[in-house]
């Protein structure tokens, strides 16, 4: 069962490669990268079951964290261009660069 | 599962992330959209980190998921957002002294993996003298389930305080550098572009 499992998280992760490798847009990057961490975090978490040492959880559940982290400061990189911000809100002077980016 | 089914799986799953680093690698090398690279070169790490994941080099991996997925990305994205979105057609001629240095140096790399104990041998240098004895005395001396933990945190616990002080002091020095967080935090740096316009 965990063999099947990894087989479709295997060509999910081929799948999301695809779209990062099309684009077209800056978004559609981002999303395929985040959605390739994610995959990857479920597949160290099977082959943990896999070759029966489930402590390999604890590294993917680290992943994830890290991606999650990752993806919010690359999309709050693009907003203000800088990570020193808030993120309630842009102040009066910080610039648009979705815009200048895509 | 028995254990040669096992070892087959992670065979194949090995060659699959291997199959798509390369795909990655060479979509890399071709594309001259930045962005694009960018978020490829986060793909990367986090293949080669499951990569090392799968061959039970855990703390590694981590690094690479950590430095390489995370920080270097960002720290990539800042590189790009300060020059061209996108990168200059380069001049694309055949070089053949290039490829013959290239050929040399990668069938003498090859060439010296042979010497290599294969994956996994018991009898290798890394698995027998030394390392045993750690494996040996780890469970009853420290009690840390993982051992390379036990080795970096304990046996050679000065030496990693001593890295960790390196590493944190020249952090804070490009910190200081760089200004972060300073009076420019949030503001808008003009960029090559714009100066031009200006003029």
């Amino acid at each position: 069962m965990f063999a099947v499992a990894t087989a479709a998280i295997l060509a999910g992760m081929l799948l999301a490669l695809v779209r990062a490798f099309a684009g077209p847009t800056l978004y559609d990057r981002v999303l395929a990268g985040n959605s390739f961490g994610t995959k990857t975090v479920i597949l160290i978490g099977l082959m943990g079951y896999l070759t029966g040492r489930p402590d390999f959880l604890d590294i993917a559940v680290l992943y994830a964290l890290l991606n999650f982290a990752s993806t919010i400061a690359i999309l709050k990189f693009f907003r203000y261009r800088t990570l020193s911000v808030s993120l309630e809100g842009p102040s009066a002077d910080a610039p648009k660069f979705e815009e200048r980016i895509q | 599962m028995t254990g040669a089914e096992i070892a087959d799986l992670n065979l194949l799953i090995d060659l699959a992330l291997l199959t798509m680093l390369v795909l990655v690698a060479y979509v890399m090398t071709k594309s001259r959209h930045l962005f694009a690279i960018v978020m490829l070169s986060g793909i990367y790490s986090l293949l080669s980190a499951a990569f090392f994941v799968s061959l039970d080099a855990v703390d590694v991996a981590f690094t690479e998921a950590a430095v390489g997925a995370g920080v270097s990305t960002v720290l990539m994205l800042g590189a790009m957002l300060l020059t061209v979105r996108r990168e200059k057609p380069v001049r694309t001629g055949r070089s053949p002294l290039a490829i013959l240095v290239v050929t040399l140096v990668g069938s003498a790399l090859i060439y010296a993996t042979l010497d290599m104990p294969p994956y996994g041998d018991p009898n290798s240098p890394a698995n027998s003298y030394i390392g045993e004895a750690y494996v040996e005395r780890t469970a009853k001396e420290i009690a840390v389930p993982n051992i390379v933990t036990a080795v970096l945190a304990s046996y050679r616990g000065f030496d990693t305080l001593g890295e960790t002080m390196v590493i944190f002091t020249a952090g804070l020095g490009v910190i200081l550098l760089l200004g972060a967080g300073s009076a420019r935090g949030g503001k808008l740096v003009s960029d090559v572009e714009e100066k031009e316009s200006e003029r």
